[in-house]
């Protein structure tokens, strides 16, 4: 369960693709696809680097776990349902330290509706999902 | 759901479009709004209301169904077919055409259509539509195209039927988004560079309460439009700023209301409209985008360079430039996005971060920036048609009681967001 109060996340459903993301993020680990070639980050995973478009120059590479906030809204009317237990809820977009451009959603567990520092620095946790897959979460960095 | 997107003019460096000014609209039909079907009328379902808007096109160009051979449609009418409560009479009934949508197929049966040479059920949202349908005609694949667009809405809250929604699972992109509560279309991401631009220019979501006030405004000045029709009286500052909250800061003021409604237009050739009923308005270029950011979140630096990389394509296209375009009718769906657009194309000289400053000034459409003086989909209802629609009116001087008092030579209309749209320029000259 997350440590967010009525919150029932769904579950994501690993493909091909990203089965190695969501493997790591059990082991608790965030790994992101790096294009050798270029030497740059994608994310969410995808078949081709964007700059080169090459298909066959990724390495899974393990990130810092190291972000912090950029901007934040408060969920007071979710259409899915796992959220409309635990409004209102933050929703946060966190960028990585080691590459801005790569961006994150967070519900900032911890962190209470409404008081969201903007620009601080966050870190790496995990959450359970509904199948008790984990997935990868922020939290304001005390 | 688009295969083929050949047709597009999606990339800088294109040229002057090939078609320029030899394609011209010369119909325009409404039909009538409301906020819902309710699964009985049948002169209110998609398929009764998209014959009344087609018939009125036909009508307002002055021809005969005999001259139409081209129909173009789009899927893309927001009915949720995945969650509406079905089926709306006793069984059987083995298809949604002519209820909750209009194919080519379907409109060609009813209206007895003799003459159709070119079917396209399948064309984008009406943004990209219109230009689809500019180049269809320039193209020669068709003479006269119909063209029409409806939006459906059925019964339920919106949305929080589809069974994604409900789902304990999120296959597929999901995966990455939906297990921290982000919603698809077009609302979360662009709150989100809504959010950044604020931060970035020192606005605040407050700044967009003159511009829902004159899109009301406007759109009290639409006799067809939903608030019109069926709500007609004018919001107060106060209401915006304690509007319902859906995610905060956004509220339920910035969102266009889902209407059951269709458009119709006529696309013909230049040489035909000639002698037509109305005054022609000339195609002068269309463009598109359709990118996506890098990373989960397309950001705010992203979505600038999108509108400002539609500007140079539809500049160079059309062989205009900011200080032409008289008419300015860019999508409001959510208010949070349209100042990308305006900055983006710099009407009126709004550059970076004005847009809220110019919000404040006299948009109103008998003052000097009459900016979508359709009243926009947050004005009228969200049948987004209506950017096409006053812009033709503008342009043809019969707006009404929205006719502007500034210059309305040119027109520029499109929808839908910064990193997906597609916009169509407008003129009462070919040249
Ligand atoms: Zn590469």
């Amino acid at each position: 369960m997350s440590t967010i109060p009525g919150l029932q996340r769904p579950a994501p459903v690993p493909n091909e693709l990203t089965q190695p993301f969501w493997d790591a993020c059990n082991e608790r680990r965030l790994v992101l696809q790096n294009c050798t070639l270029c030497e740059r980050l994608h994310y969410p995973p995808t078949p081709r680097c964007n700059l080169c478009g090459s298909s066959d120059s990724f390495e899974w590479k393990e990130a810092q776990g190291k972000g912090h906030i950029d901007v934040y809204m408060v969920i007071r009317d979710s259409r899915i349902r796992g959220f409309r237990s635990a409004q209102p809820i933050n929703f946060a977009v966190i960028t990585l330290d080691e590459d801005p451009g790569i961006n994150f959603l967070s519900n900032l567990p911890g962190t209470p509706p409404g008081e969201v520092p903007v620009g601080a620095p966050v870190e790496l946790i995990f959450e359970e999902t509904s199948n008790g897959q984990l997935v990868h979460e922020w939290q304001v960095v005390n | 759901m688009v295969s083929d997107t050949g047709w597009m003019r999606n990339r800088e460096g294109m040229g002057v479009w090939e078609h320029r000014g030899k394609v011209a609209i010369v119909g325009w039909g409404q039909s009538h709004m409301d906020r819902r079907w309710d699964g009985v009328a049948l002169d209110r379902s998609c398929g009764g209301l998209t014959r009344e808007a087609c018939l009125k096109a036909v009508a307002d160009a002055g021809l005969s169904l005999d001259d139409i051979d081209g129909l173009i449609t789009s899927p893309e009418t927001r009915a949720e077919q995945t969650w509406a409560p079905r089926p709306y009479f006793d069984p059987p009934y083995d298809t949604e055409d002519g209820l909750t949508k209009a194919s080519a197929e379907w409109i060609q049966r009813e209206l007895g259509l003799k003459n159709v040479k070119y079917f396209n059920s399948d064309a984008p949202y009406i943004g990209p539509m219109m230009g689809l349908a500019a180049q269809a005609v320039g193209d020669g694949l068709c003479e006269t195209a119909l063209v029409w667009y409806p939006m459906v809405n059925l019964e339920g809250r919106y949305g929080h039927n589809n069974p994604q929604n409900n789902n304990q699972e999120a296959p597929g992109a999901t995966a990455f988004t939906l297990p921290w509560g982000y919603q698809n279309g077009a609302m979360f991401n662009n709150l989100v560079v809504f959010l950044q631009y604020c931060q970035k220019y020192g606005k605040s979501h407050d700044g967009l309460a003159p511009l829902c006030l004159n899109l009301r405004r406007n759109g009290l000045l639409t006799p067809w439009g939903y608030y019109a029709l069926h709500e007609p009286y004018q919001l107060t500052t106060e209401d915006y700023l304690n509007g319902r909250v859906i995610e905060e800061p956004l509220v339920i003021y910035d969102c266009d209301r889902p209407v059951n409604t269709c458009a119709a237009f006529i696309f013909t050739t230049a040489e035909r409209a000639k002698d037509l009923r109305q005054k022609p308005v000339y195609v002068l270029n269309h463009a598109q985008n359709n990118g996506r950011g890098r990373s989960t979140m397309a950001t705010l630096d992203e979505h600038q360079e999108a509108v400002a990389s539609l500007a140079r394509k539809m500049w160079e296209g059309s062989g205009l430039g900011p200080a032409d375009v008289d008419i300015f009718n860019p999508y409001d769906g959510y208010l949070t996005f349209t100042q990308q657009f305006l900055e983006g194309f710099q009407w009126h000289g709004v550059k970076w971060g004005e847009a809220h400053d110019f919000y404040a000034e006299d948009i109103r459409v008998e003052g000097p920036h009459p900016f979508l003086s359709s009243g926009g989909n947050n004005g009228t209802g969200r049948n987004r048609a209506v950017l096409f629609s006053d812009s033709i009116e503008q342009l043809r001087g019969t707006a009404g009681a929205r006719q502007v008092t500034v210059r309305a030579e040119t027109a520029l209309a499109g929808c839908n967001t910064p990193d997906s749209c597609g916009f169509l320029m407008m003129s009462k000259h070919p040249d």
